[in-house]
């Protein structure tokens, strides 16, 4: 080899810092004291906005204030809600899980870690305003008061499924809820928010849209398309990315989250973005208003990224102890978004031990006395299933010809 | 054509405020074929407007404000480009009546310039409606001819599903019959070129016995139904020339009801061969005219290439070789 020649390239493939049997260790998360960060105008332009895409907005400190500009001004009524709902969320998720380690559904996603989300900002949301979720976000379903029933035929495909039996568990649609229904696809969703504000804003109407998206999932072209597109048209939409780590088994710095963060994908395309603890109930209620406020006003787009953590694994068919430490969720800087929520509604004393004792179990007989229910319609298992015939209904408006003699070829 | 179809859209933009039309170059240019020329001047950048380059945001902006309540005419530029929006036609457009049983759908319809003979080489000429028509949940049209074009996307904007609409760029600007060494007949000079004003409907998923005839059905759609006609003529064959129009879903009656009739069958499209839109034809007649045939059916079709640019009029399939498959079907 000449003297001259530059060196061989070698191909970087990031890893994540620990592998199972490792201690756990986020030191790669870039964290900032709660209170620490300040709250610009809702006006702030892509430019003066650029810094918050590297921060850390948080409002709860380590002992349970709420602290610095972003601490929310809200009853505390509306804080027992969201508490009172991302604990049903997660005993509804320990319930299904279970229904479907029992073959009683094909699958399940639970949120374990991520209650937050959905459920602060489904309370922040207009009832008129849509939610094109991705797959984690059934604590909005539970906060808006979803009749667990029917989330519970649908997950088991029963006769009541109102979804038929034609999707997957946890791919709910629910237009009277504002709660767009879920492709089971990654990211497509995404520029359909932005699309549906437009739409909004086209007609001149007040509604917003709200999408959400995986870390994973911001590699897809929907999530260049979207940040494009509503920058382009000032679309009023809340672009969230979920960074939870991990997409399935690959960490986060597989979909390039390792150079920088995915809140700063906004500064890029111009548009404001914030980066947020997401297991912070009122740091997600506060950042979430932000945002609906710049929307609602016609300041146009927001990118929020959301540092979380997946608890759980992926789904039922995933084993995350196969790639990652099994104790990392509970060395997780940011803590459990339920503890955190209860040990501030305890220290403003609106909450007690006792009260979260007695709504756990509370909740636990409803949700319960609600499966026993949705069973009695069926389960995947032993049935009934929704009636075949209805496989030909819906591919188009009316049946067209073709569809009703394959109907009656298959006997239905 | 290129009028005819610009007046739907004006017709249509006019009478329902909920019809938007978007896509690279269609607001103040009015589109690199100019069928959006004018109207965002008469009805305003937010109801007519560009789009960045990006096919996979357009289709998913449209699927969006469908699902909102408005019925989006999103313009790709030429059908080549639309892969990258496959996905978001494909896995949400189609299937999101389907998959929310009935709770969303979206309205809307993708126009997009379809076929060759314009020397547009392999990204501007071809002709991928069979990677529509295999789609459950989709309507495919395509259009011959002004009259048909406009009442046919008034019918695909009023309607409440998923409509990809093929336009043959080389009708927009005449009968074109496949003689491309021989000057262009303008659409004012042929009876289909006399476009009614105002509003008129041409329903989806009802073909046209475009030429009436005893001796052979020939099954064409878009710029092969008038190369079928010149094939015809010259082979003096008296064969029955059927418009699909709409090709799925299909209108399989007055397809079989004709084959029934002449016991021929040819089947004609530009597009390649295999796994085409004629593979699909040829199963249907194939299985509703099996003891009405007299010969086998025949397929004339693109190469199974891509496009080629300096030898697209080798790779077309022109009035030569149709007339020579039209032959050989009535004289088995």
């Amino acid at each position: 080899m000449g003297k001259n020649e530059p060196p061989r390239l070698t191909l970087q493939v990031p890893e994540p810092p620990t592998r199972p049997g490792d201690k756990p260790d986020f030191s790669y998360l870039k964290l900032a004291p709660a209170g620490s960060v300040d709250r610009p105008p809702v006006h702030a332009s892509a430019a003066q906005m650029h810094d918050y895409a590297y921060s850390l907005v948080r409002v709860l400190d380590d002992a349970g204030n709420a602290v610095g500009p972003w601490a929310p001004q809200v009853d505390a009524e509306l804080l027992r809600n969201g508490l009172r709902a991302m604990m049903k969320t997660r005993v509804f998720d320990t319930r299904m899980q279970l229904a479907q380690r029992q073959k009683k559904a094909s699958f399940y996603m639970q949120c374990l870690g991520e209650e937050a989300l959905g459920v602060a900002q489904g309370l922040a949301l207009g009832a008129d305003d849509m939610f094109f979720p991705s797959y984690r976000q059934q604590g909005y379903l539970i906060v808006r008061e979803m009749p667990l029933v029917d989330m519970m035929c649908q997950i088991l495909s029963n006769s009541k499924d109102s979804l038929k039996g034609r999707q997957l568990p946890v791919m709910y649609s629910a237009r009277k809820l504002g709660f767009f229904s879920l492709s089971g696809n990654l990211g497509t969703q995404f520029i359909q928010a932005v699309g549906w504000a437009m739409a909004s804003a086209i007609k001149g109407d007040s509604r917003i849209a709200s999408g959400w998206i995986g870390d994973g999932s911001t590699a897809e072209g929907d999530f260049h398309y979207a940040l494009t597109f509503a920058a382009v048209y000032q679309a009023p939409v809340i672009l969230n990315v979920v960074n939870n780590q991990w997409a399935i088994s690959s960490f986060q710095s597989i979909a390039g989250g390792a150079e920088t963060t995915f809140a700063a994908r906004g500064v890029g395309y111009g548009v404001p973005a914030l980066r947020v603890d997401g297991n912070d109930f009122l740091a997600v209620y506060a950042a979430s208003l932000w945002a609906i406020e710049r929307a609602r006003s016609n300041l146009g787009p927001t990118l929020i990224e959301w540092i979380t953590y997946r608890a759980a694994a992926h789904s039922t068919s995933d084993d995350p102890s196969k790639y990652r430490p099994a104790e990392d969720w509970t060395s997780f800087p940011l803590g459990d978004p339920v503890q955190r929520l209860k040990q501030h509604l305890i220290r403003i004393g609106a909450w007690s031990d006792e009260e979260h004792a007695r709504t756990q179990s509370a909740l636990e007989e409803e949700v319960k006395a609600a499966q026993k229910t949705a069973e009695s319609f069926g389960t995947l298992a032993t049935g009934p299933l929704p009636s075949p015939s209805t496989m030909f209904e819906d591919v188009y408006k009316e049946i067209p010809e073709h569809l009703r003699q394959q109907r009656q070829q298959a006997g239905l | 054509m290129v009028q005819a179809i610009r007046s739907a859209m004006d017709v249509m933009l006019e009478r329902d405020d909920n019809v938007v039309v978007f896509g690279e170059d269609v607001g103040y240019f009015g589109g690199v074929f100019r069928c959006t020329e004018g109207l965002q001047a008469k009805y305003g950048t937010s109801r007519v407007f560009d789009t960045p380059i990006s096919e996979g945001g357009i289709v998913g902006i449209a699927v969006g404000m469908g699902a909102y309540g408005l019925r989006p005419v999103a313009e790709i530029q030429f059908a080549d480009y639309f892969y990258p929006a496959y996905d978001q036609l494909v896995s949400e457009a189609a299937r999101l009546r389907y998959r929310s049983a009935g709770d969303f759908w979206a309205p809307i319809v993708v126009r997009m310039p379809t076929g060759g003979g314009i020397y547009g080489g392999q990204t501007h000429s071809q002709s991928p409606e069979a990677l529509f028509t295999h789609v459950s949940g989709l309507k495919t049209v395509v259009p011959s001819n002004p009259q048909d074009a406009k009442g046919l996307l008034i019918s695909a904007i009023e309607d409440d599903d998923p409509v990809v609409f093929l336009e043959p760029k080389r009708l927009y600007n005449g009968p074109f019959d496949g003689h491309h060494d021989k000057p262009i007949v303008p659409w004012s000079k042929h009876p289909l070129g006399e476009v009614a004003d105002g509003y008129y409907k041409v329903p989806l998923s009802k073909a046209k016995i475009f030429r009436a005839g005893a001796e052979l059905t020939v099954l064409a759609y878009g710029t092969m139904v008038f190369v079928a006609e010149a094939a015809a003529v010259e082979a003096g064959i008296d064969a029955e020339i059927i418009d699909l129009l709409t090709l799925w879903p299909l209108d399989l009656d007055t397809i079989v009801e004709s084959v029934k009739k002449t016991g021929r069958c040819v089947i004609v499209h530009e597009a390649t061969r295999t796994s085409g839109f004629g593979a699909e034809l040829m199963s249907l007649v194939q299985e509703h005219c099996f003891y009405h045939l007299e010969a086998p059916i025949e397929r004339v079709t693109g190469w199974d290439t891509p496009y080629p640019h300096a030898l697209e009029w080798d790779y077309f399939p022109g009035p030569a070789r149709v007339g020579d498959a039209m032959k050989r079907a009535t004289s088995a």
